[in-house]
């Protein structure tokens, strides 16, 4: 599935980050200045899905031999392509142990949860309203038949505009799923590897954007004991995640559990979208940085090709061949 | 009497609190009189800063110029400027002229902030854009308004950058009140401004920053890159703090601003 998602986009920026098993020294609780230390680099792999299969019903957890099984088989290297691939280009060219990080490469956290949703109890999202139905089908509709007219046709993520898993919330990717977290006296940095840096203030002021609306939203941040809670609305209305509409809200949770490991948890409230707020939590380990640039768009050869592709295509067919 | 008298009063009421509002208005928007410091004792850089003037346009000494395209007149003309390279010009080889003299004359469609690319080190410092400086409990990072684009700064490494990339590799020291940043591993295609000057992959970027009041830093860079420079050399301008109170740090993506220039000559054409 995740091979054919990355296929399907074409885009082909692809950045190496190096990350060794976890030799972590001991990390301080606190920083100089006396916030909890939630800082570094950490991995948002996770073999556990955001839903949870239909048919655990509300089963939170997997006993931990469980979770262990299949975490291993999840987490197992693959052995070549399937068959039909061998030799092909897409073998080549979509070979993430080589020139990415498939996820058996990289550090993922111990986590015996069914799902990273744990509200609704069922662990899967609330229903759609029809608001969203619609917004969802007037945007297929627009699109159809213009697919491949212009950039502005394609994806966002195709585009290196935004990826959904790197809005707020941040959630496991294809690849390349990693942040880091910068603290200095009153502010935090929040940056998913593929995505741009939030500079999150957290002296719990108030939005000051007004109705400007951001591809990353505007997020304020407060500390409620030992967690950093972040606010984030102001989206732009382009910038929908899973279908969310412009006034989405999405409260992050942050709480350094252990030396290695924080816990990242986040609620999502759009009444235009879902017929209830949902919640999620999942752990991120902690990884050796530094993450490497990810230049999404300097490297964007997949947009140019596609277009280019699909204008050559037609120059074929008109031409009666 | 009274009422003359109550007048008085009201008005000595008035300009008493009209008093007091300029001072809490001044302290709110946090007026500096010394740089601040970390408990350590080191400048603390963290701050939203900008440079004035325009650099960006060309870092050497130019007078005013027609704009790229002549037909978005004087709104988007080429302003004079004096320039930040000590001593007016940089020291190119000859085959390195000629290349920025290329790169100027295709400045239209090759220059990577037309196409939204990292802006790298030192131009991103100087873009008319803001940037925010980060410092934490030992490392600094900067996030450009342009491009959203993040440096880590790994004060006291020694680490050699493992690759190249366009924001380089960057590690830092205090000198006394100086920052230092040594930044190597810059990929050479970047450009130093909108003129068409640059940097090869060569490049070894001695970046300073020092305090110079409190809303001021001086910004000296050294270049030093023998494959295209017959000596190294140096930019030095100021840099501003923004003081606004509210001051937000607003997103540029730009990405969808560039993609009439990379992939306008790819759209469908139009059935019309």
């Amino acid at each position: 599935m995740i091979r054919r998602t990355i296929e399907i986009m074409g885009a082909v920026a692809v950045a190496v980050v190096l990350v060794a098993p976890s030799t972590l020294a001991a990390q301080s609780q606190r920083t100089a200045w006396g916030d909890p230390d939630i800082s570094g680099y950490f991995t948002t792999s996770s073999v556990v899905p955001l839903e949870r299969p239909r048919e655990l019903g509300e089963q939170e957890f997997y006993s931990p031999e469980e979770a262990a099984a299949r975490a291993a088989a999840r987490l197992a290297p693959r052995e070549g392509p399937p068959e039909r691939d061998r030799g092909t280009r897409s073998d080549v060219h979509y070979d993430f142990d080589q020139f990415g990080l498939s996820q058996f490469q990289n550090e993922v956290a111990t986590n015996t949860r069914t799902s990273i949703v744990t509200d609704p109890p069922n662990g899967r999202l609330p229903e759609s309203v029809d608001a969203a139905v619609e917004r969802r089908e007037a945007r297929n509709e627009a699109r159809r038949g213009h697919e491949f007219d212009g950039p502005e046709n394609r994806s966002l993520t195709e585009r290196c505009i935004v990826w959904s898993s790197t809005l707020p919330p941040i959630l496991p990717g294809g690849y390349n799923s990693n942040m880091q977290i910068f603290q200095s006296p009153g502010y935090v940095m929040i940056q998913a590897e593929m995505g741009d840096p939030r500079i999150i203030p957290t002296d719990g002021g108030e939005h000051a954007a007004g109705n400007l609306q951001q591809w990353n939203g505007v997020s304020v941040g407060r500390w409620e004991g030992e967690t950093l809670v972040v606010e984030t609305t102001n989206f732009h209305e382009q910038a929908a995640w899973r279908g969310s509409s412009k006034n989405m809200k999405v409260t992050e949770r942050i709480t350094r559990i252990d030396d290695s490991t924080v816990e990242y948890g986040f609620t999502v409230d759009d009444a235009e979208t879902w017929s209830a707020p949902w919640s999620g939590v999942y752990p991120l380990a902690a990884i050796d940085g530094p993450l490497y640039e990810y230049a999404c768009h300097e490297g964007n050869y997949g947009i140019a090709n596609i277009l280019s592709g699909q204008r050559a295509e037609e120059a074929r067919q008109a031409s009666g061949q | 009497m009274q009422s003359a008298s109550g007048r008085g009063l009201f008005w000595a009421v008035l300009l008493t609190i009209g008093v007091l509002v300029i001072a809490t208005s001044a302290s709110a928007q946090g007026f500096r009189t010394e740089f601040p410091r970390t408990p350590q004792g080191s400048p603390n850089l963290t701050g939203v800063w900008q440079a004035l003037g325009n650099a960006y346009w060309d870092i050497e000494p130019h007078v005013a110029d027609y704009a790229v395209l002549p037909e978005l007149g004087a709104q988007f003309a080429i302003p004079p400027g004096q320039g930040v390279v000590e001593g007016g010009e940089i020291p190119y080889l000859p085959d390195a002229l000629a290349q920025r003299d290329e790169n100027f004359a295709n400045r239209l469609g090759n220059d990577p902030e037309a196409k939204c690319y990292l802006g790298g080190v030192p131009r991103s410092t100087y873009m008319p854009n803001p940037f925010q400086i980060l410092q934490g409990d030992s490392n600094v990072i900067i996030v450009y308004q342009f491009a959203a684009a993040l440096r880590n700064i790994h004060v006291g490494g020694t680490r050699e950058a493992p690759i190249d990339t366009w924001m380089g590799w960057s590690n830092g020291n205090w000198e006394g009140d100086t920052f230092v940043v040594d930044v190597t591993g810059v990929n050479g295609v970047t450009w130093l401004d909108r003129a068409g000057n640059f940097t090869s992959n060569m490049a070894r970027i001695q970046e300073r920053y020092t305090p110079m009041g409190p809303n001021h830093l001086q910004y000296e860079v050294t270049i030093t890159d023998p494959t295209i420079y017959s000596r190294p050399w140096t930019i030095s301008l100021p840099l501003y703090r923004r003081v606004e109170s509210d001051f937000q740090f607003l997103e540029f993506k730009c990405v969808q601003f560039s993609e009439e220039i990379l992939y306008g000559h790819l759209r469908k054409p139009s059935e019309d």
